[in-house]
């Protein structure tokens, strides 16, 4: 039904993980990201609970994407996603009780958090339930080990500890700052540029081809413009404001004169 | 009047929404690259939220709390915020058609700004009385506003300077913004010894 369909299976899995991350690539969902990477325990258990939603989300809007009006499909995309983070929020709080204190307000606000509603709307509303399943699985993945990445580096030089073990000599003199707000923000910095790095280097060994990554991952659509994820730099979401200002300001002439 | 003064300011200063609570860093990032464009989603961001907390609060404890429903309140408040965006964006565009093409953009990023839905909950979990909540909702606001206003600024020298290639973009944008949350710590102790 579409050109996705000569994609390989194991591309839908595989491609969240590091050539489409949800965080470092796509830049999606970077609230929890820098909220929560203060150590690896929530860091991880976040990146478990957007996994679960993701599939659950993804599963059940692929299912239905035919009976989905166009028209209401966000907010038939966001009531689905809002009934799946009560399903965790109640789990959590029986079974997990400390990780669901430690998580606190992030877990409600999973129902907002773009990578959910953007793979509803690029993938899953287009795709096989079986294809978006993997691509549930595949981008949870990422997302996962982007925070994983994340929070080790936070925790171990931040706080001289790893999953609560003090690791040795930088107990010591942890450097407070980095699991501090400013810290998550430098750290997440240097990550993005990273994987900017890396991806870059690959793809001129694999031929040099640039492609432009945003384009192919993010076409237009409602839920890139509210996300906004994916391309703060080269226009995205800055582009349509943008003109939305110059059409206002076009309008507000034409009025006066 | 003291206790309110102290929710207005902790929210603002101590405990900024977007600086050290990381609640809507997507239009901290996307929108702050003018001041203009600043200005007019954080116009847009304060009135939803106020708007949200006086229906959301309501709604919380008059008509999912009696009913046994508290745990709806994640699907509730979100399908709220939602439906008021649309709504006001409908009317503004009706009825005040100069405000609507000055916030009218801005309008639909607003229903996943995580800022308004995290201010909503965070006024039940904190279990805030009505005035409490509007309070801690205009400081929320304000101190979006106060953070997009400064990034704003900065952002405008950072877009200039000659960076490696690598930090081209958003890498740069998240270290100024580490930048600007540092300088935040100043604030840090302002409330106990003003309000003392």
């Amino acid at each position: 039904m579409s050109p996705k369909k000569q994609v390989p299976l194991i591309k839908e899995f595989s491609k969240g993980i590091i050539r489409e991350n949800p965080i470092l690539r796509l830049i999606l969902g970077t609230c929890p990201t820098l909220a929560l990477t203060t150590s690896v325990e929530n860091g991880v258990g976040m990146g478990i609970a957007a996994t679960f939603v993701l599939l659950g989300s993804n599963l059940v809007i692929a299912a239905l994407r035919k009976v989905i009006p166009d028209k209401v499909r966000i907010p038939a995309f966001i009531t689905v996603i809002a009934g799946f983070v009560t399903i965790v929020q109640l789990l959590m709080q029986t079974y997990l009780p400390d990780l669901n204190k430690a998580l606190g307000i992030y877990i409600p606000l999973i129902t907002v958090n773009c990578i959910i509603l953007a793979r509803a709307e690029m993938f899953a509303s287009k795709n096989t339930v079986f294809r978006s399943i993997l691509d549930a699985l595949g981008m949870g993945v990422g997302y996962t080990l982007a925070m994983f990445i994340m929070s080790s580096i936070r925790e171990i030089i931040g706080n001289g500890t790893f999953l609560g073990m003090a690791v040795p000599v930088l107990s010591n003199s942890p450097m407070m700052i980095l699991i501090l707000p400013p810290g998550g923000f430098f750290i997440f910095g240097i990550l993005v540029a990273s994987a900017q790095k890396i991806s870059e280097t690959i793809d001129k060994r694999s031929g040099g081809q640039d492609r432009d990554f945003c384009a192919t991952a993010m076409p237009d659509s409602p839920a890139c413009h509210l996300c906004g994820g994916c391309n703060f730099g080269a226009g995205g979401l800055n582009k349509e404001i943008n003109m939305g200002l110059n059409n206002g300001k076009t309008a507000g002439r034409s009025d006066a004169q | 009047m003291k206790e309110m003064l102290i929710i207005l300011f902790s929210a603002i200063l101590v405990d900024n929404f977007v600086l050290s609570k990381f609640l809507g860093i997507c239009p901290f990032l996307g929108v702050s690259t003018n001041l203009k464009s600043a200005m007019g989603m954080s116009l847009a961001v304060i009135s939803v939220i106020e708007i949200a907390t006086a229906l959301t609060w309501p709604i919380f404890y008059f008509l999912l709390e009696p009913n046994n429903l508290s745990y709806m309140q994640t699907v509730i408040f979100i399908l709220v915020i939602a439906a008021l965006v649309q709504i006001i964006e409908t009317i503004l565009k009706k009825s005040i058609p100069s405000l609507y093409r000055a916030l009218g953009v801005y309008l639909p990023l607003i229903t996943t700004n995580c800022a308004v839905l995290g201010v909503t909950v965070l006024n039940i979990t904190k279990s805030y009385n009505f005035l409490q909540s509007m309070v801690n909702s205009l400081g929320a606001g304000v101190g979006f506003m106060l953070a997009m206003f400064l990034f704003a600024g900065v952002r405008s020298k950072v877009d200039h300077a000659d960076v490696p290639k690598a930090l081209k973009g958003l890498p740069i944008t998240l270290i100024s913004a580490s930048l600007v949350s540092l300088s935040f710590f100043g604030f840090k102790g302002l409330i106990e010894k003003l309000f003392a």
